[in-house]
């Protein structure tokens, strides 16, 4: 891997070197490492592109790291990963896809990611999406994320898109199963003329299934975000849903989120939340010392953290 | 150290400060008052957060009248808020780190929660978020303040909610930060264990200094003291309770 491959490496996955465990890095469409372990398999698909990472019953304590690089500019991918994990498994996965597009022509990842998870196994899902580049290529990324969640299981994932990204359509939809809960913290930031959509939805079907989502979004410049949470309830289940929002110069955000409940015994809430950073947030920064500006950027980062 | 020269602040058509005067030379000042006389309002004008509408205040010989809040904080004035300000995401640890000034060091920073009674291990990494309850907020808003320091600290009821049981200790951390900073305090209390430990007191009413003088003097001619042996309902029999 060159210079520019090593730091996007780092950006989306906080990786100086191999990771431990088992992992497939791509880089510009091919497979540039990969490793598996005793537990965890990774296949790549015949059919189309992408990988299957499977994953054994009662594997704990691994983790599994799939980046995905893009360096090449007017690159276009879609790229299919599938997760098969048992039961009673404890694993962390760390995703992520990284475009540094310095060229004229624009560059593209959409990945298609779904989960199959079995019975009581607990899944640690981090996700970070980073665009960086000086050229007038774009860069867009529109990833999907289905999951099926087996009884008793907890899924919790940290998904964020912090620079860099010109459009993104994000999708993440999720059936859970019996006792079993999904735990999502969305983040995004977006600058300039960018624009983000994003749509999580839940099923809750199965009886004491949980979801608690929370999305938080900064929009800067003349960026414009829509954010959907769509909780629906099924069966006697709990469902919250929170989107959060900051709005600076002339940012636009949507945020809408959407209850349904079909069964007496479901219980859902919902808050959402827009405005500017609070004044008094600043002026207590400043009273330790920052400049206004300091201030504002501390405020975001605590908020998207 | 400090002087206000003819303070005045109007909102809403109404005059919360006329005319204030004062020079605080002494280490240790509290400003008390009733409720609504003005006294966050004028610790936020020196702080620079309220902009008054004449007058000017003058720290260590310069006029810091027209200075922003961080300026003045860079040179020695620090701020606890008499409603602590929250946040989402950002951590006690994070703040303690902004308030000293330089790179974050754990022991430091717990050596700070620790003087207020808060256990560092079960604190350090809180987010300032409504998950604190009121006393817990309140002390680390004093952390925050003592962490950050300087030549003058501004204390707005620092003791307000705080448990009567851990309020002793409290009165430790300001006669320790009175005897050991070579900084100066000004405070805002209604307390009489804080007040006796002032030099002077400045008392406010309805928006002007109505006395400004030694403790001793002001805590007789008002009759804030409440005399030992109190028989309340906190039972702190033979001790002043505060309650
Ligand atoms: N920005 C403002 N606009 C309108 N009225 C204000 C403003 N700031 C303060 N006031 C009013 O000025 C008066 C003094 O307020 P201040 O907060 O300084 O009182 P205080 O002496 O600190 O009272 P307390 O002991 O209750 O804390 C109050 O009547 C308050 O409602
Ligand atoms: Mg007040």
């Amino acid at each position: 891997m060159d210079d520019i491959q090593k730091r996007i490496l780092k950006e989306v996955a906080e990786l100086d070197a191999l990771p431990v465990g088992a992992f497939n890095i791509r880089a510009n469409g091919e497979s540039a490492a990969r490793n598996t372990t005793a537990n965890i398999d990774i296949v790549t698909k015949e059919d189309k592109p992408g990988i299957d990472i499977i994953i054994k019953d009662g594997t704990k304590n691994e983790s599994c790291h799939i980046p995905v690089i893009i360096s090449k500019t007017g690159l276009k991918e879609c790229v299919y990963n599938d997760f098969f994990i048992g039961d009673n498994c404890d694993v962390t996965i760390v995703a992520g896809c990284g475009i540094s597009n310095c060229g004229s022509h624009d560059s593209a990842h959409d990945g298609i990611h779904s989960f199959h998870v079995g019975k009581n196994s607990k899944v640690k899902y981090i996700e970070r999406h980073y665009g960086e580049g000086t050229g007038t290529g774009k860069r867009f990324m529109n990833p999907t994320t289905e999951v099926e969640l087996g009884e008793g299981s907890t899924m919790d994932m940290d998904t964020s898109q912090i620079a860099g990204i010109n459009d993104t359509y994000r999708i993440t939809k999720a059936d859970i199963s019996k006792d079993a809960m999904l735990i999502i913290h969305d983040k995004i930031l977006t600058n300039e003329d960018q624009t983000a959509k994003a749509e999580l939805i839940c099923n809750l079907d199965g009886e004491n299934s949980r979801a608690d989502i929370v999305s938080r979004g900064v929009a800067k410049g003349d960026s414009v975000q829509d954010v959907i949470i769509d909780i629906s309830g099924n069966n006697k289940c709990y469902g919250h849903a929170e989107c959060d929002s900051i709005i600076m110069d002339r940012g636009v955000i949507v945020a809408t989120p959407k209850l349904k409940a079909s069964c007496v015994d479901a219980s859902l809430v919902h808050e959402a939340a827009i405005g500017k950073i609070a004044g008094e947030q600043i002026t207590k920064l400043m009273t330790l010392g920052l400049t206004e500006q300091e201030a504002e950027a501390k405020i975001i980062e605590g908020f998207l953290r | 150290m400090l002087e206000l020269q003819n303070i005045c602040f109007r909102a809403d058509d109404k005059d919360i400060l006329t005319d204030v005067n004062l020079k605080i030379d002494d280490k240790f000042v509290a400003i008390t008052g009733p409720n609504g006389s003005g006294k966050s309002t004028l610790l936020k004008v020196i702080m620079g957060i309220n902009e008054p509408t004449s007058g000017r205040v003058i720290f260590d010989g310069e006029d810091i009248t027209d200075l922003p809040v961080n300026e003045r904080a860079k040179r020695g004035l620090s701020f606890a808020f008499q409603q602590p300000v929250k946040f989402k995401g950002l951590r006690v640890r994070d703040l303690l780190t902004i308030a000293s000034g330089s790179k974050m060091d754990l022991d430091r920073d717990c050596s700070f929660l620790k003087a207020v009674g808060l256990c560092p291990r079960d604190y350090i990494d809180r987010e300032i978020n409504d998950t604190l309850s009121g006393g817990e907020m309140k002390r680390i808003e004093i952390a925050m303040a003592a962490a950050k320091g300087g030549k003058m600290s501004l204390f707005d009821e620092p003791e307000a909610g705080i448990d009567l049981w851990s309020f002793n200790s409290l009165i430790d951390v300001f006669e320790n930060l009175r005897e050991k900073t070579d900084g100066n305090i000004l405070i805002i209390s209604h307390q009489e264990r804080i007040l006796e430990i002032a030099d002077k007191i400045v008392y406010l009413k309805d928006g002007k200094v109505a006395r400004y003088d030694t403790a001793e003097v002001i805590m007789d001619e008002f009759g804030m003291r409440r005399g030992r042996g109190c028989k309340c309902a906190h039972g702190m029999e033979g001790e002043s309770c505060n309650g």
